[in-house]
């Protein structure tokens, strides 16, 4: 049997990436996510792989480029603010067609805000934070076990796609501990020799990685082509876990931290006989928007409940298209709402759309 | 089986440590567990706590608003987390550090000298396996074993020596609650 492990979330990360035949991590340091680089500069060089903190968050994610571009499995992490420093790069990234893993572990913001967990970066990751038409693949981890799995899953999809993934975790799954399992990965031979810049041998023409397309003819067809490849993962990459939905008449949408107090709210909802289930969204991009159009119709009210403003309940509402009323609750700046408090607030909203 | 906990106080007292020493005793029985620390500059001289949730099911929300019981080290913890302890749950602190505790009457209130007794076992760093020694006395959500299984995780290698009196400060715990002068009447 799989060993059982005690671990935090980004220590779960940072293993995962070991066992996942990262070639390299560049990173530079910033609470909530500094032990995935404690953890890699502690093992990586032992266990084979170059671990470096660059000077900035800048210089990380064009290192990634760089390795990336050259055939490597890299990957970086950063939270907030650090990432908003990355999205340039992310974007030519995405534009050039370089695989890479990239990890937010999301703290509060705007600006520096605070340390705490936040969910504020719904929009930059899935609206594209940086300039231009791209998407990148979002993977929503909402357990510890979550943060080691979605990073051999992240890995994959980024080499199947050519394209960034983003890890989008939060402060308090990135600190807390919980049961972990790894499981037996053999990272597939990917055959990057048609692109990556790995030296030229004499039968083929110069590999050229760029995302500069000088010519609108030429710039639209590329554009093209990320699009046929966006369509793709709507088609074949949407995740997401249902609980309690077959007899559900109300319906929270949450992911990550939110989704866990969620399930708690839904027990405390479903002990005073209200039919509530949820839907935790697994990739915010692509986005389980067909799902909620079929479940649309048996439902009173969707909840989503995130930690921001109100971002991904613009998704959910674009998804169910007037079919069902969808309401927000949310904490910001760190706070934490508790399974009491979300429970109370969909029983006011259900007697206020039951009165009106 | 389902324990809510959360352990506040000081840091430096050793709060994060025994919250995660329950939460490896728990893994070593094959329970499901959560520890969700506060993290941040509270670490460096301020107040910190950790929730530590130990089940025989699957865990939802390692964040919570109430408690099956609170430990507390010290007043700002006690002033804060008393009133979020669950009717019929426990609230233990340290008693030396500790001047003003709740007058809760719908929930057991238990003080306990550990600083004192660590002093007396001269090594004030225990503290913290004495108030676990007796929180397991009232509450053996795990057993000893376990927690002895787990602080050879918990503690570096480096540190194996001080095995031993880890486990006697486990002991010293248990045998300050056969001391106290009222039993301890716990509903749940």
């Amino acid at each position: 049997m799989t060993e059982t492990k005690l671990m935090k979330g980004n220590e779960a990360l940072a293993e995962a990436a070991i066992l996942a035949g990262c070639d390299a991590y560049f990173g530079y340091p910033i609470t909530p996510q500094s032990e995935v680089l404690e953890y890699l500069a502690r093992e990586m060089p032992v266990r084979g792989g170059v671990v470096l903190q660059a000077e900035s968050e800048v210089a990380s994610i064009n290192m990634v480029y760089g390795a990336a571009g050259a055939g490597f499995r890299a990957m970086t992490s950063s939270s907030s603010p650090g990432i908003s420093l990355m999205q340039e790069c992310i974007s030519y990234m995405a534009g050039a067609e370089l695989p890479c893993l990239v990890v937010n572990v999301n703290r509060a913001g705007p600006g520096l805000g605070t340390i705490q967990p936040g969910q504020g970066d719904y929009f930059q990751s899935v609206k594209g934070g940086g300039h231009g038409d791209y998407k990148l693949i979002v993977l929503a981890p909402s357990s510890v076990q979550e943060m080691a799995d979605h990073v051999f899953l992240g890995f994959d999809l980024a080499d199947k796609y050519r394209n960034p993934v983003l890890l989008l975790s939060d402060g308090a799954i990135g600190q807390m501990m919980e049961k972990v399992q790894f499981h037996a990965y053999q990272p597939p031979r990917v055959d990057k020799s048609s692109w990556a810049t790995i030296g030229k041998p004499k039968t083929r023409s110069r590999n050229y990685i760029t995302s500069l397309f000088i010519q609108p003819e030429q710039m639209e067809q590329h554009n093209q082509k990320l699009e046929a490849k966006f369509r793709l993962m709507r088609e074949n990459e949407v995740r997401f876990e249902e609980m309690n939905t077959t007899d559900a008449e109300y319906l929270f949408v949450a992911y990550g931290l939110s989704a866990r107090i969620c399930q708690k709210a839904m027990d405390i909802s479903r002990a005073k006989g209200i039919k509530v289930g949820l839907l935790r969204p697994i990739t915010l991009f692509p986005y389980p928007s067909k799902r909620l159009a079929e479940l649309a119709p048996q439902l009173k009210l969707v909840l989503s409940v995130e930690l921001n403003s109100g971002q991904m309940v613009e998704d959910v509402r674009l998804a169910v298209n007037g079919k069902v009323p969808v309401e927000f609750y949310g904490r910001m700046g760190g706070m934490m709402p508790t399974p009491e408090s979300i429970a109370e607030h969909l029983e006011t909203l259900i007697k206020y759309h039951h009165d009106n | 089986m389902l324990e809510e906990l959360i352990v506040a106080g000081f840091g430096g007292q050793g709060v994060l440590s025994m919250g995660m020493t329950l939460a490896y005793a728990g893994m070593v029985e094959g329970k499901e567990i959560s520890w969700m620390p506060s993290y941040g500059p509270e670490m460096r001289g301020g107040t910190a706590n950790c929730i530590t949730i130990i089940s025989d099911n699957k865990i939802s929300s390692p964040i919570l608003s109430c408690f099956d019981t609170a430990i507390v080290l010290n007043q700002p913890s006690m002033d804060k987390f008393a009133t979020r302890v669950k009717p019929g749950g426990l609230l233990l602190y340290e008693s030396g550090t500790i001047l003003r505790p709740s007058d809760r009457k719908d929930i057991a209130i238990v003080g306990i000298p550990a600083t004192a007794e660590a002093l007396k076992m001269k090594n004030a760093r225990i503290m913290n396996m004495i108030i676990l020694g007796a929180y397991l006395h009232l509450k053996p959500v795990v057993s000893l074993d376990s927690i002895l299984e787990a602080l050879k995780k918990v503690l570096p290698e480096k540190y194996h020596h001080l095995l031993p009196i880890n486990e006697m400060a486990l002991e010293k715990g248990e045998q300050l609650i056969h001391e106290l002068e009222e039993p301890v009447m716990l509903v749940c």
